[in-house]
């Protein structure tokens, strides 16, 4: 039971809204501590595992310099330029559009996209862009608003596409796990049985990017009739 | 052995943090410049120099990093970038082709998972089969950079310090994955999923079947917000709930738990400040006020799609 101080840490951490960082690092010395770790043993379990996770930081930091320097060039304002020719783009058909494609090239086994290679310098100004044209100007909220759906689009396309192709980490992770335990699941049983959700997560992407719609254009009439209402 | 391994990819990245960590220094402006430089520096060593140093000198450098991070003395520096009007100026300049590096890096990776594996020389591989996604998007990435250079007839110093003034906007929060990753580890070494998953053994009736799949699939979701990993997760879960009941007792198909019980853990991924480089970088990279936006947006989705694997599991697992 005691173990489970670690958990109790992380919770108590966020509640307080401490520094994540350091409310990680306290949640594991305490957990090693209490399953009977000397500190140095701490620090040599965290610093391993750390360096072997470098894998996960590396694609954002590589590819940091090149999107900034295609950003300095006006990549995003020319993404803006782009959408601005296509008059049946919404900010909401732009992200689901993204959602689908990242979902069948992932299930296809092509992992392309990604928060900084994709989301910051493409997807993020062209959804901005869409809604720029269907509404005018936008406030700071409905930027907000459109660049977390972004964000979300990514992530809903990534994860469940991911599970239908047979060769990716998750499955077999989990043929490596059920092998541990001498049961014999095929991989392909499991692809299989990832599509429903696969085309679940699509079709409430599709009922989201919806109701992102809606609230940029209620946000803009309201915008516009307050303006109208100063004019006059 | 390889040619292109996934540790030169680890020193060029170390080297870019590390002029990141130079230009702060050199920023005499900057409110916190020492304390940022030797953020940066600890770091960009942490890269550089990994493949070769001892564990526990990393673990000092992470809780060096963190105790940096975490009284304040991480802030930005004032990198210039060119102005709005500028850049309209040379996106109309420079039209489309601004979008051929930055498709560069999706046609590589594509490209290079399909086919680099298989490339060899005198029985050298060309590039690390293992981490193949990773190193095709490495690959990608410089050969972008070298693209964009030639387009934008920029000297590498900007682009440096284009690249620096992003990865100052995500800060500290870009270790948090990392650091995360060795917390799971440190959960998984100490046993503390075996404990939890006792705990659920214990206080739930499981000798009904729906009660199994509902306990395997909240036990995905509530462990995978702890730990911000579905993998992770599933080890425990499965062993200790999953595999035990579900299958065992109640002789339900392991293919259909294991495949939605992991898509019942992504939704918690969805879910988790925990899962940081899904929710919380993406945050900094798009510079949102509030932490939580990322996790607000896909809040509805999570739950929904939750309780759909709920009922498909409890549909499907006992009948196919």
């Amino acid at each position: 039971m005691i173990k489970l101080i670690g958990i109790i840490v992380i919770a108590a951490g966020f509640a307080l809204r401490l520094n994540t960082l350091l409310v990680v690092l306290v949640s594991g010395i305490v957990t090693g501590l209490v399953s009977g770790m000397s500190f140095n043993s701490i620090m040599e379990e965290f610093g391993r595992l750390f360096l072997t996770n470098r894998y996960m930081t590396l694609p954002v930091v590589m590819m940091l310099p090149v999107v900034g320097l295609l950003e300095r060039y006006g990549l995003r304002e020319r993404a803006e330029t782009l959408i601005r020719r296509s008059a049946a783009a919404t900010a909401g058909r732009v992200l689901l559009l993204y959602t689908g494609v990242r979902q069948v090239s992932i299930a296809l086994g092509i992992n392309v996209g990604g928060h900084a290679g994709a989301v910051r310098p493409l997807l993020a100004p062209l959804a901005e862009g869409a809604a720029r044209v269907c509404h005018g100007s936008l406030s700071k909220a409905m930027v907000e608003r459109i660049r977390a759906n972004a964000a979300a689009a990514e992530n809903v396309g990534n994860f469940f596409g991911e599970d239908i192709f047979v060769a990716v980490g998750s499955i077999l992770l989990m043929k490596g796990f059920f092998e541990g335990l001498k049961i014999d699941v095929s991989a392909w049983a499991m692809a299989l049985w990832g599509i429903p959700t696969a085309v679940a997560a699509f079709a409430l992407m599709a009922w989201r990017t919806r109701v992102l719609d809606q609230q940029l254009a209620r946000e803009a009439a309201r915008a516009a009739g307050t303006a109208k209402a100063a004019g006059a | 052995m390889s040619l292109v391994s996934l540790n030169s990819f680890y020193v060029l990245a170390g080297a870019f943090v590390l002029a990141t960590a130079v230009r702060v220094a050199m920023d005499k402006g900057h409110a916190r410049r020492w304390s940022t430089a030797l953020f940066w520096g600890l770091l960009g060593a942490c890269f550089a120099l990994g493949g070769s140093m001892p564990p526990t000198v990393a673990g000092y450098l992470v809780l060096g990093m963190t105790i940096l991070a975490a009284s304040g003395r991480v802030g930005m520096s004032r990198e210039r970038s060119t102005g709005r009007e500028e850049r309209l100026a040379s996106a109309q300049r420079l039209g489309d082709r601004l979008f051929w590096p930055a498709l560069l890096i999706p046609a590589t990776a594509v490209v290079g998972s399909l086919f680099l594996g298989r490339v060899r020389w005198r029985g050298l591989a060309l590039v690390d089969t293992a981490n193949l996604s990773v190193t095709s998007v490495c690959i990608g990435a410089v050969l972008a950079l070298a693209a964009g250079l030639r387009l934008t007839r920029a000297p590498v110093r900007d682009a440096v310090g284009e690249g620096s003034r992003l990865i100052q906007t995500v800060g500290w929060a870009l270790i948090l994955p990392q650091a995360l990753a060795a917390l799971g580890g440190l959960f998984a070494r100490a046993g503390v999923g075996t404990v939890v998953a006792g705990l659920v053994e214990r206080a739930l009736p499981t000798q009904f079947s729906f009660v199994a799949v509902a306990a395997y699939c909240l036990g995905m979701v509530l462990f995978t917000i702890c730990l911000g990993n579905a993998f992770a997760a599933f080890a425990v879960v499965t062993g200790g709930i999953g595999v035990p009941l579900i299958v065992h007792a109640h002789g339900g198909n392991p293919a259909i738990m294991a495949a939605i019980g992991m898509l019942a853990g992504f939704c918690g991924t969805l879910l988790t400040p925990m899962a940081a480089n899904f929710n919380l970088v993406p945050v900094m990279l798009l510079e949102l006020e509030d932490k939580n936006a990322v996790i607000r947006a896909q809040a509805p989705i999570a739950l929904a799609l939750f309780a759909f694997n709920l009922l498909l599991m409890e549909f499907c697992v006992y009948r196919f």
